[in-house]
């Protein structure tokens, strides 16, 4: 034997102990978070003592340093056991993969970094705000400096939703970057809970996706300037933010999806139990979504390695028209898909699947399919792409 | 001047087509368009409007940020696409 290959920390992660521990918590409590609508504690503190929450850290700030692929393979495990936990934990990747690809050198969030994979702590963004239409890349809310505080600055952001925004320790805000900057100019603000007055405006009271808890909130909060990330926001936004969002959401749907159809295979499988020799005739149901699915995760995984790709060989590519078209189509792709996956186990399990409580249940997996098409709503990005086509044609 | 009148009308289309706030006159040519307040909808609608009025056609390869991003990196642009015209 020579040298021996250490194995990916990501699949180190996805087979260690706590960590397959954090995903029974997930599944065990899914129901339970779905109908009382509350944040999946159990899960989320599982996953803590998984270290889950610092893996997208890179090793030199303490984290686990797991590849883009492997956190894209653990928001799909955890999804796939309660949709809320996964959905939570994709979002916070999101927030950790702006700060990791966009450190710019500044010393500050190099020590947040430190913070969050040693304190395991969880980051929520405020990017919506009332009166911008749902647009990620303009912002009302400015960074304002605390006059004659030397070096402080604050700022007052009224956001329709932040999701679990009164469970986070820590919040990634977008803002203009000063009170006379343009609606486009932006910059993220990093603040922990202690330096913010947070009051809740709705509640958050839906049809599916109960456990994220994404109220509004009205924002007011006062920080250190160093707490301003230098790198302009259009630049994370479409180098990460926008893709990492995409791919990850993806990966969740992707996962409420496949256990919907996990439901839907049991359920022919105990009616073939029942009468061997024929095959029953909603097999053919399930054939047809297993062709779905073989689909889905085509174009999820696709994605996903273009992302890698890029990232890695040229990611000035990320910025182009054309790559901004194909991660929208993966978005208004992947969402379709997980309810039209979630329908085709529903018709299925039938009347089984309908009921709650049994294990054929699917009603949980349909609602919460149902939000993705809504999260950034597809009309919109079908609207952006519309335009980009103007001048892109579309060969890839 | 060719390159006067090629900044000019840039700087005119600018205004019209991506309807950047800022006057021409505060608007350096090394200036990030996107700071200014440029979207990827004005950014796409520029693209047009310069397509439109020096009669070429932006490659693929070429619809990047950057090549959008400031008067100098639009001029540059249209130069290239015209020499590769003639």
């Amino acid at each position: 034997m020579t040298v021996s290959t250490p194995l990916p920390t990501g699949y180190l992660l996805a087979s260690s102990p706590n960590f397959l521990r954090a995903l029974k918590v997930a599944a065990e409590n899914a129901d339970d978070v779905d109908r009382a609508g509350r944040f999946p504690s159990e899960a989320i503190q599982a996953l803590k003592e998984a270290a889950a929450f610092g893996c997208y850290v890179p090793a030199e700030y303490d984290g686990m340093g797991v590849s883009f692929q492997h956190l894209a393979e653990l928001t799909f495990e955890i999804a796939r056991r309660c949709s809320a936990s996964g959905m939570i934990f994709a979002m916070h990747q999101i927030q950790v993969g702006s700060i990791v690809h966009h450190l710019n050198a500044q010393t500050w969030f190099e020590n947040y970094l430190r913070r969050v994979a040693g304190e395991q702590r969880l980051i929520a963004s405020a990017t919506s705000e009332v009166g911008v239409g749902g647009d990620l890349r303009r912002s009302i809310a400015a960074v304002e400096p605390v006059d004659g505080s030397g070096g402080l600055v604050r700022f007052e952001k009224q956001a329709p939703t932040i999701s679990y925004g009164g469970h986070a320790d820590d919040l990634l805000t977008t803002l203009r970057r000063h009170s006379e900057a343009e609606g486009s100019d932006q910059v993220l603000v990093l603040t922990h809970k202690e330096q913010m007055e947070m009051k809740q405006t709705s509640q958050w009271d839906t049809l599916g996706m109960r456990g994220t808890c994404s109220p509004g909130f009205v924002v007011q909060a006062t920080c250190s300037a160093e707490q301003v990330m230098r790198v302009p926001f259009s630049t994370t936004a479409a180098e990460t933010v926008v893709p990492f969002s995409h791919i990850l959401w993806s990966h969740v749907w992707l996962g409420i999806a496949t256990d919907a159809f996990e439901r839907a295979q049991n359920f022919i499988r105990a009616q073939a139990r029942q009468s061997p020799g024929s095959t029953p005739p909603a097999a053919l149901r399930l054939s047809e979504l297993s062709t779905h699915m073989s689909q889905f995760r085509a174009f999820v995984k696709a994605a996903t390695a273009e992302y890698i790709t890029l990232r890695e060989d040229d990611p000035k590519q990320l910025s182009t028209i054309g790559y901004a078209v194909r991660i929208n189509n993966l978005k208004i792709a992947a969402s379709e898909a997980a309810a039209e996956a979630a329908q085709g186990a529903l018709r299925v399990c039938g009347i089984a699947g309908y009921r709650n409580g049994t294990p054929y249940s699917v009603g949980r997996h349909l609602r919460d399919s149902l939000s993705a098409g809504l999260m950034i709503a597809n009309d919109r990005i079908h609207s952006t792409n519309a335009t980009l086509l103007l001048v892109y044609r579309d060969s890839k | 001047m060719v390159q006067t009148d090629l900044n000019s009308i840039i700087r005119r289309l600018i205004k019209e087509q991506a309807k950047i706030p800022a006057t021409a006159g505060e608007l350096a040519d090394s200036d990030d368009l996107y700071d200014h307040g440029m979207t990827s909808h004005s950014s796409v609608m520029l693209m047009l409007g310069l397509e439109n009025e020096f009669g070429v056609e932006f490659p693929d390869t070429m619809l990047t940020r950057d090549v959008f991003s400031s008067v100098n990196a639009i001029e540059s642009a249209i130069r290239r696409l015209q020499q590769e015209l003639t």
